[in-house]
């Protein structure tokens, strides 16, 4: 018999599924709006922020809460996180610029939005790459180090949203925040260790050094 | 004058939706003539009638009135048309919100009755007109312009309307008025976006003298044969069809001779993205924006060549023979 909680993760797998699917449907019968364009673009880089925040969010919760269980799902959350970024990107290069290359490489030198745009999906791209259990497995300890690029990422998209638009009001600041929070919980964590629920797994060195022969 | 047909290669000439559209108007106008409804009233100096009561039959939608002795069409493009709906649904009018849809949404409380427009500064006349006695005096005309916006999306509009040179002349402007400053109605009680600093309210816009007095630049006071919903910019708005749109000013309360460059609203918020000209120029690129190319709505892709002053060139070009359009744009 499943216990209820597999049936999570393909639970979640569909969810993700559901805003390209509506957008396509949307596509197919032309109901996204007078700008279809516009809307792709601006539903796919939205959805690309929600998941790359929602795998952010795994870590405190798990210190907050206790919730360890959610770390199952970060890895599916950070690879549609990487999923809607490629098909925002893909409209930029189909819908917006029409394949023209020279166009893009312009842009990406002197359109500040785009460059951290670009910046944002870049670093995403060998964190998708080494997310597999044999990357895992043969990283080590690096892999740890190399999936804090994620931070980076998630600033980059932040200032993508916030630059994008004529004026910053509204929707970009909200997430800007929202990430200023996500963030914020780690800065505090790393600089005041005690801050750090007990609840969840060790959060630092000192604290494990203090509980003698309980890692190798 | 004579406003030159255009021709492009990429231009389907017949397109039914639109055709229709235009039938039903001109169906509905010729009703509504017999229904004595010279009422359209406001705009073409009878009055009395209920106008809404002629609704149903015309297919008017709330806050919409129809124009008619509209002059023929005078094109100036003869590709086609967006419809009706598109260009009510998807605007750019931020004292209603900074998104899309938001005007559509949200202008519909606007009082635009009465409606007062203060004309003043250098001229011989100054005057403060209710909206009906400043039209009434002149033939409205339709036009069919392309609006380039600065965001590199576009439309085709047929829009109602009467030369700018009119009203302008009308308040005998003196030599000294080398720019007319316009400004839009202010009152967050009913424009529900100027409660947020997005710009400095009231909404300012500007041109230089030559520019308001050139034949292309109209008031509209209507498109699709039927006065404007608040969202296009009721009661009367400008229109320069070889500007981006941000300066086509909407919901004007005043037209104020000056004799210097006034500021403009987008050109206050960020001097770097939007200058006082922003005259449709592909060569100029500006940090935010390509210009090279426009997406003509609803189309998908951005690969329609954006032209020099939107297309308009022949008409304008003459006006900045000796501006420098890449400092001054």
């Amino acid at each position: 018999m499943i216990r209820p909680v597999t049936l999570v993760k393909p639970v979640l797998f569909v969810a993700a599924l559901v805003p390209v699917g509506l957008l396509a449907n949307g596509l197919v019968n032309g109901n996204l709006g007078v700008n279809p364009a516009e809307t792709l673009q601006v539903e796919t880089g939205i959805w690309a922020l929600r998941f790359l925040f929602a795998s952010l969010a795994i870590t405190p919760l798990r210190r907050l809460f206790g919730w360890n269980r959610l770390v199952q799902y970060r890895r599916m959350l950070g690879l549609f996180a990487f999923f809607y970024a490629s098909l925002h990107l893909l409209t930029y290069i189909v819908l917006d610029r029409y394949f023209d290359l020279s166009g893009i490489v312009e842009d990406i030198a002197e359109r500040p939005f785009i460059t951290f745009g670009m910046l944002a999906f870049a670093l995403m791209i060998p964190l998708a790459l080494t997310s597999t259990k044999g990357w895992i497995r043969r990283l080590g300890r690096k892999w740890q180090l190399l999936h804090r690029l994620v931070y980076f990422s998630a600033i980059a998209a932040s200032l993508h949203f916030v630059w994008k638009v004529k004026v910053a009001i509204g929707e970009p600041v909200y997430y800007a925040a929202i990430l200023a929070v996500l963030l914020g919980f780690r800065v505090v964590w790393r600089f005041r260790p005690a801050a750090a629920s007990k609840r969840g797994r060790p959060a630092v060195p000192s604290r494990q050094v203090t509980t003698p022969g309980n890692h190798g | 004058m004579i406003i030159k047909t255009r021709r492009r290669s990429d231009v389907r000439p017949s397109d039914i939706t639109d055709e229709a559209v235009y039938l039903r108007r001109r169906e509905f106008m010729g009703l509504a003539g017999g229904l004595a409804l010279a009422a359209a009233g406001p705009l073409v100096g009878a009055c009395g009638a209920d106008l809404m009561s002629a609704g149903p039959a015309g297919g008017l939608l709330e806050g919409q009135s129809p124009l008619n002795d509209v002059k023929p069409r005078v094109v100036a493009t003869d590709e086609k048309q967006n419809t009706f709906e598109e260009i009510a649904s998807y605007n750019n009018f931020y004292e209603f919100g900074t998104g899309k849809g938001d005007p559509a949404r949200y202008a519909g409380r606007l009082k635009t009755s009465p409606w007062k427009v203060k004309i003043d500064g250098h001229c011989a006349k100054p005057a403060e007109y209710l909206l009906e006695d400043l039209i009434k005096p002149f033939e409205l005309e339709e036009r069919i312009y392309r609006l380039r916006c600065v965001e590199a999306w576009s439309m085709v509009i047929p829009w109602v309307g009467i030369p700018l040179s009119s009203i302008l002349k009308r308040a005998e402007p003196l030599a000294k008025a080398t720019f007319v400053r316009f400004t839009t109605l202010l009152r967050p009680s009913e424009m529900p976006g100027q409660n947020d600093s997005v710009l400095e309210w009231p909404y300012r816009e500007g041109l230089r003298m030559d520019e308001a007095m050139h034949p292309l630049t109209i008031v509209a006071v209507g498109l699709y044969g039927k006065t404007l919903l608040n969202q296009n910019g009721a009661p009367l708005r400008l229109v320069v069809p070889w500007k981006y749109g941000f300066k086509s000013i909407k919901s004007i309360v005043r037209i104020e001779f000056v004799d210097r460059m006034p500021d403009t609203s987008w050109a206050m918020q960020n001097p770097s993205w939007y200058g006082f000209y922003s005259n449709v120029n592909p060569n100029v690129n500006p940090v935010r924006w390509d210009q090279r190319r426009e997406r003509r709505l609803p189309g998908l892709f951005q690969n329609h060549p954006t032209q020099m002053f939107n297309g308009y060139g022949d008409q304008v070009a003459s006006m900045y023979a000796n501006l420098d359009l890449k400092r001054y744009y």
